[in-house]
């Protein structure tokens, strides 16, 4: 999976008159590379991390809080699930992203459950 | 009795090979390493009674394959490892039917142990456990950690290796400079242990100059067309022709300048020139060709009789513009001083004060201390010795550094 993280300013960039341009451009022709290798499994651009909220169970009590679970700097603005046959791979594929240049982007293998019987 | 040293002997010269080409196949470094053990257990058990068979890398690729099975199953992360294990099972059976050999994958392992993906500091210690076959607490001793925090550092580093899917290639020409850099660096790292216990007094601290002299040369001749690979060889044959010079009779510190030529290992400096001459005729000099290079200039003192500074000086510029290092810039310094010009030392020294974090640097102080004796600064270079005596970990060089500011005491 490619996780994708953005800072607040650089996601502020998709709303922005002048900025939105390049901003769209990048990630338009990164999705079009990786939907045209054909290796999406899953995934999905996000709302920006204001809209989140988040969910706690605490001594049964139910916290509902306003806001993303962590409070960084970066926050996590979308993923894909792709397959590819190793990390190498993988690498190579988050480094081609805009969110790479400009936040980070981690990389980690899904696991893979064993059949139900 | 021929048949257990028939299994150590397995153990020390196929070791890598064995593993490299399991876990090449199986993309599980750890699992590879139970499957071998387990085979070598077997081969531990049947060869005094059976003898040694006739192919016995190919006897004991078969005998891994069982518990092979066992540990694919147990892995949910890769759902198609039983194909890969029957091919493997496949393989080593006509293997020990034919006569061909099989591949060595070893490069493929070195250049895992050396990838980005994986911890630097677990870097070093996983080659040396992998690919020659040295145990965590030999490793651990000559890192100065405990045993159990080295084994730990190589579990971890096994488990990110099968986990997260690292590639058993060789990296594609794009990438193979920087990864290649990487897997030398390392092998450097490991010679690099245990440098100032230079007469190998201590037997538990002794550092592993020669697994890295073995890693060095499989390195160079897996890579025989990186020049840079042959570099590194040749530069760590250089140092250890050096060895037996370092120390004086009494355990004290002899300084390159001072060093009896008749205790430098003529062999060597003959293999280390040789090899860097053939790695320069590709014309593509890097960082350890130019290093090997300065040692080169410093074993022409074996035909001349005296170090030529200048071209070391000169050769050391050069590695500072390639790159800029701490370390490099304070042995340039160093270079420009013995070769006469304190003051242009002293200027390079003072703009490296300005920017780098020479706080704690031993060779720095030490350095700065010689540079300014020599510009005839005593004050100074006492206060420099001084702090660079604090910095010293190693006993016969804060001797040496001593008797160094004593002897300004006097001038």
């Amino acid at each position: 999976m490619l996780l994708f993280c953005e800072t607040e300013s650089e996601k502020a960039k998709a709303n922005d008159p002048v900025l939105a341009g390049p901003y769209w451009g990048a990630w338009g022709a990164y999705v079009e590379s990786v939907e045209k290798a054909g290796i999406i499994v899953s995934g999905a651009p996000l709302q920006p991390p204001h809209t989140a909220t988040t969910v706690r169970i605490r001594d049964g009590q139910r916290h509902v809080q306003d806001g993303p679970y962590a409070d960084t700097k970066e926050q996590f603005g979308g993923f894909y699930v792709i397959n590819v046959p190793d990390l190498d791979t993988a690498l190579q594929w988050a480094a081609r992203c805009p969110a790479a240049s400009a936040g980070a982007v981690e990389v980690r293998p899904v696991l893979v459950l064993p059949p139900r019987n | 009795m021929e048949a257990t040293t028939a299994v150590e002997t397995m153990v020390r010269t196929s070791y890598g090979r064995l593993v490299a080409y399991l876990a090449a196949r199986s993309r599980d470094v750890a699992g590879a390493e139970d499957a071998l053990s387990e085979a070598l257990r077997a081969a531990l058990a049947t060869w005094p009674r059976d003898g040694v068979p006739e192919k016995p890398e190919a006897w004991l690729l078969a005998a891994a394959r069982r518990k092979l099975i066992d540990a694919a199953r147990h892995r949910q992360v890769r759902v198609n490892a039983e194909p890969t294990i029957q091919a493997i099972i496949e393989e080593a059976a006509t293997m020990a039917n034919e006569t061909k050999e099989f591949p060595d994958e070893r490069l493929k392992l070195l250049f895992i142990c050396a990838h980005p993906a994986i911890d630097a500091a677990a870097r070093t210690p996983l080659m040396l456990h992998t690919v020659l076959g040295l145990d965590a607490a030999r490793i651990a001793s000559a890192f100065l950690v405990a045993p159990s925090a080295m084994g730990q550092r190589l579990v971890r580093a096994k488990a990110k290796i099968r986990d997260a899917g690292i590639a058993f290639a060789v990296p594609e020409a794009t990438e193979l400079p920087e990864r290649l850099e990487a897997v030398l660096a390392a092998i450097y790292a490991a010679y690099g242990t245990g440098w100032e216990d230079a007469a190998g007094v201590d037997p538990q601290q002794r550092g592993l100059a020669e697994e890295a002299l073995r890693l060095a040369r499989v390195t160079a001749q897996l890579l025989s067309a990186a020049p840079e690979a042959k570099g590194l060889l040749a530069l760590i044959l250089f140092c250890e022709s050096r060895r037996a010079a370092r120390r004086g009779v009494d355990g004290r510190f002899v300084p390159l300048a001072e060093q009896d030529l008749e205790k430098w290992s003529w062999p060597m400096v003959a293999e280390a020139e040789q090899v860097l001459l053939v790695a320069s005729r590709a014309r593509t000099p890097g960082r350890f060709q130019l290093e090997a290079a300065i040692q080169s200039a410093h074993a022409q003192r074996l035909f001349t009789g005296r170090t030529n500074w200048a071209a070391v000086a000169q050769l050391y510029g050069a590695l500072v513009r390639r790159t800029p290092t701490v370390g490099a810039r304070v042995s340039h310094a160093a270079a420009v001083m013995q070769a006469g010009d304190a003051e242009a030392a002293l200027r390079m020294l003072d703009e490296l004060s300005a920017a780098d974090a020479v706080a704690e640097y031993q060779a720095y102080w030490a350095t700065r201390a010689h540079v300014l004796a020599q510009a005839g600064r005593a004050g100074e270079a006492k206060a420099a010795y001084r702090r660079a005596i604090g910095l010293t970990t190693d006993a016969a060089v804060r001797a040496f550094l001593q008797e160094r500011a004593k002897a300004l005491e006097y001038a």
